[in-house]
């Protein structure tokens, strides 16, 4: 080795070395508090993440970006809609950008790979979307909270109930993407009206991306069901209902669907093919309230179309951290007693319009709509609410302890009443 | 004096490395770490694609694989993860040998496609098989033991079990055998007539190659704790691969670079755009156009060539 490239290789090293100390004298200072979103802004689900950004920016830019006496600042980080990058990300704000916090992620199993990397770590993690049973049951995590989220099996009861009492359906099928997400839902309609008396004729189980429906609408077809409970997401939504619609089935054969299956994301751009879809959601954008209108007109106006979800919850997400933050006057440092006032907000002045606040297991209770997907004025659907629910919670009327006993829903636990 | 400069430059890339958790922070040696366990698998694909001449499209399925077991082994059945880390790169060496078996008549395009199904298999298993894998979420638990847990540790503890797996496949590919290896790539039908076996030779190097990126596999479930599909998708096969080229093909060591270079901009371009992606693509056509034989391969090529001047 000649001198100059020893002089150029030393060179490099000591620069590598100022630049990581560097980092960790910036890291130390104290003033805004800073918040990390994670968000998928790439991947299947790029358009939830997007929407994710801007539901939680809206709050924040609403009030000036200021809570608990302290500047808020938002990092966003891209999760790729992949568990692995996520992850990566979630080490990243927590250990170089030094958030004090991290919201977000949309997919399951990448809110699962954050929440096992919050739960050694001890980083609070507020999961808006992330829908999966188990984080607010069987395996919880204290610091873990669905801050303004829901569970996947939460939603689905009330409609099985709703289809059994008052539609007065007695044999249904369901379909569904074959993913966690899918199973847990399912399970929760399932079990709900097998054990009112209904019976569940079978069940359709279709991967990811299904871009043909047609083998599973035969199916339907000659099995002559009173009902269809359809569990699909984003694009193999549009496509199932388009389908439904193109083989003759709407009209003939009720739908009803999960709340994610009529989502302003799915029926924003549908015509007349997505009307008369019945499902139940805690969120419904066709709702009179004046809180959810102002909501919505606010939300238009800054995006140009509908709340979605994602969206929504994001913006309750963010207006419930600010509480907690004001609660706590600012010292969201003292991680149990931020937590504490996570716990504790009981939110009045959600785009609900109702008061939410947490059950003991860090999951929302909710005022639960069932919605039917209505033309506006103006051409576009919606959701609006045909009947009410009050106060459902994960478990529905079973003793939670009782119910945590009962195996995870997965495709073969559906927790079918005689099997 | 080549050798004596090649000997100054492996003290001073050791004695970097070595240096390198004093000089970052937490997250920037986690970084290096995961720079450090892509650069195996980078490496084990290499010594298909640079020595044999046959690029596979499933070593991301047989390091997922070893995570799986790691992860399973440790949180599922509750055993040491030590233990894990072993059963991890047996399963790693079981199913390249499958693989191996299938795949190594072949050459070229059905070479890849006929790895690329075998890995999509793996994919499908982990996929659906939800009482073991857990399905789309995967498994999850922590599965460092906890003198590790300190990111400098780990680093070293990485750094070491690198630097030997390293050492091993230097000496594997300069190693007779390895030459053996390049002659089935230069021409496997003069090979087979100066009495070499070639079919049982790539099956012998595929397994080992298997059981690198198996090693890497294992390393990665201490790592993140944490395993789902993603982590044996095709994805991660390809990532393996373009850190390879990028590297340089065929030259080992190019693996390293090319795992430096992705995952640093995966990690950082990423915080200033979300086009990162973009950046990415652009990386590999520039690095086709200027540099085909990879950053490692250019950089020698250069060398010689100031030396002949």
């Amino acid at each position: 080795m000649d001198r100059r490239t020893f002089l150029a290789s030393s060179a490099a090293l000591t620069g590598l070395a100022v630049h990581g100390s560097f980092n960790q004298v910036l890291a130390q200072g104290t003033g805004p508090i800073k918040i990390g979103l994670l968000t998928p802004l790439t991947g299947v689900v790029a358009s939830g993440g997007k929407e994710i950004v801007e539901g939680f920016n809206l709050y924040w830019n609403q009030i000036g970006k200021k809570a608990g006496g302290r500047d808020i600042q938002i990092f966003v980080e891209d999760d790729g809609s992949n568990p692995d990058i996520a992850l990566q990300k979630a080490r990243k704000l927590t250990e170089q950008t030094k958030v004090d916090f991290l919201v977000g992620d949309l997919l399951a199993n990448t809110g699962l790979a954050v929440a096992e990397y919050a739960k050694t770590n001890g980083i609070p993690y507020f999961i808006p979307v992330i829908a999966a049973d188990d984080l607010t049951q069987r395996k919880r995590i204290p610091n873990v909270i669905r801050v303004a989220g829901y569970t996947a099996s939460q939603m689905p009861r009330p409609l099985a109930d709703y289809a059994y009492k008052k539609l007065g359906y007695r044999k249904i099928i369901t379909i569904s993407q074959d993913y966690t997400f899918g199973h847990e839902q399912c399970g929760g309609f399932a079990q709900m009206f097998t054990e009112l008396g209904g019976q569940i004729v079978s069940q359709l189980w279709n991967p990811l991306n299904t871009q043909d429906f047609s083998p599973y609408l035969a199916q339907i077809q000659s099995a002559k069901p009173d009902a269809v409970f359809a569990m699909e997401t984003g694009a193999d939504a549009t496509r199932f209902i388009t389908q439904w619609s193109n083989f003759g089935l709407k009209g003939k054969i009720p739908l009803l669907g999960a709340q994610n299956f009529t989502d302003q994301s799915v029926i924003r751009t549908m015509g007349a093919e997505g009307e008369g879809i019945i499902s139940s959601a805690h969120f419904a954008e066709g709702n009179d309230s004046p809180a959810t209108k102002k909501f919505v007109e606010e939300y238009q106006a800054a995006y140009k179309y509908l709340p979605s979800i994602y969206g929504f919850a994001h913006y309750s997400a963010a207006l419930w951290i600010a509480e907690a933050i004001n609660a706590v006057k600012g010292n969201v440092e003292d991680r149990p007693a931020f937590l504490a006032a996570i716990r504790k907000v009981a939110l009045t002045n959600s785009p609900l319009g109702r008061p939410v606040r947490l059950d003991p297991y860090g999951n929302p209770i909710y005022d639960v709509f069932i919605r039917n997907t209505v033309k506006r004025p103006d051409g576009k659907l919606w959701n609006v609410p045909i009947a009410t629910y009050p106060e459902v919670t994960q478990f529905w009327n079973y003793d939670p302890e009782t119910y945590m006993k009962q195996p995870s829903y997965s495709r073969t636990f559906q927790g079918i009443k005689g099997k | 004096m080549i050798l004596a400069s090649k000997t100054a430059w492996t003290i001073i890339v050791l004695a970097g490395l070595a240096l390198l958790p004093a000089a970052l922070s937490g997250y920037q040696t986690s970084l290096a770490t995961l720079i450090l366990i892509y650069a195996l698998l980078a490496m084990s694909i290499d010594i298909m694609a640079g020595y044999t001449g046959r690029t596979p499209l499933c070593h991301g399925a047989i390091f997922g694989v070893a995570t799986y077991v790691v992860m399973y082994y440790v949180t599922t059945a509750g055993g040491s993860p030590w233990l894990g880390m072993l059963y991890g790169i047996g399963m790693a060496a079981v199913v390249s040998l499958i693989f191996a078996l299938l795949a190594v008549r072949t050459s070229g395009v059905y070479f890849l496609l006929l790895t690329l199904a075998l890995g999509m298999v793996i994919w499908g298993v982990c996929q659906r098989w939800t009482s073991v894998t857990g399905g789309e979420n995967g498994l999850r638990g922590t599965v460092r033991p906890d003198w590790l847990l300190d990111p400098a540790r780990f680093y070293y503890f990485v750094l070491f079990i690198g630097l030997l797996a390293t050492f091993i496949m230097w000496r594997f590919v300069s190693s007779p055998f390895g030459l053996s290896l390049k002659g089935i790539r230069e021409s496997e039908s003069r090979m087979k007539s100066l009495g070499y076996h070639s079919t049982k030779h790539l099956v012998i190097g595929f397994v080992f190659s298997g059981v690198m990126a198996g090693i890497a596999g294992v390393l990665y479930a201490l790592f993140n704790s944490f395993v789902s599909p993603s982590s044996v998708a095709l994805a991660q096969s390809v990532k393996g691969l373009l850190m390879a080229i990028i590297g340089g093909v065929g030259t080992l060591f190019g693996g390293v670079v090319g795992a430096a270079v992705i995952i640093i901009l995966e990690n950082v371009v990423s915080s200033f755009t979300e086009r990162w992606s973009m950046v990415l693509g652009l990386l590999f056509v520039l690095t086709m156009i200027f540099a085909p034989e990879g950053i490692v391969g250019k950089f020698r090529t250069i060398k010689w060539f100031k030396k002949s001047v």
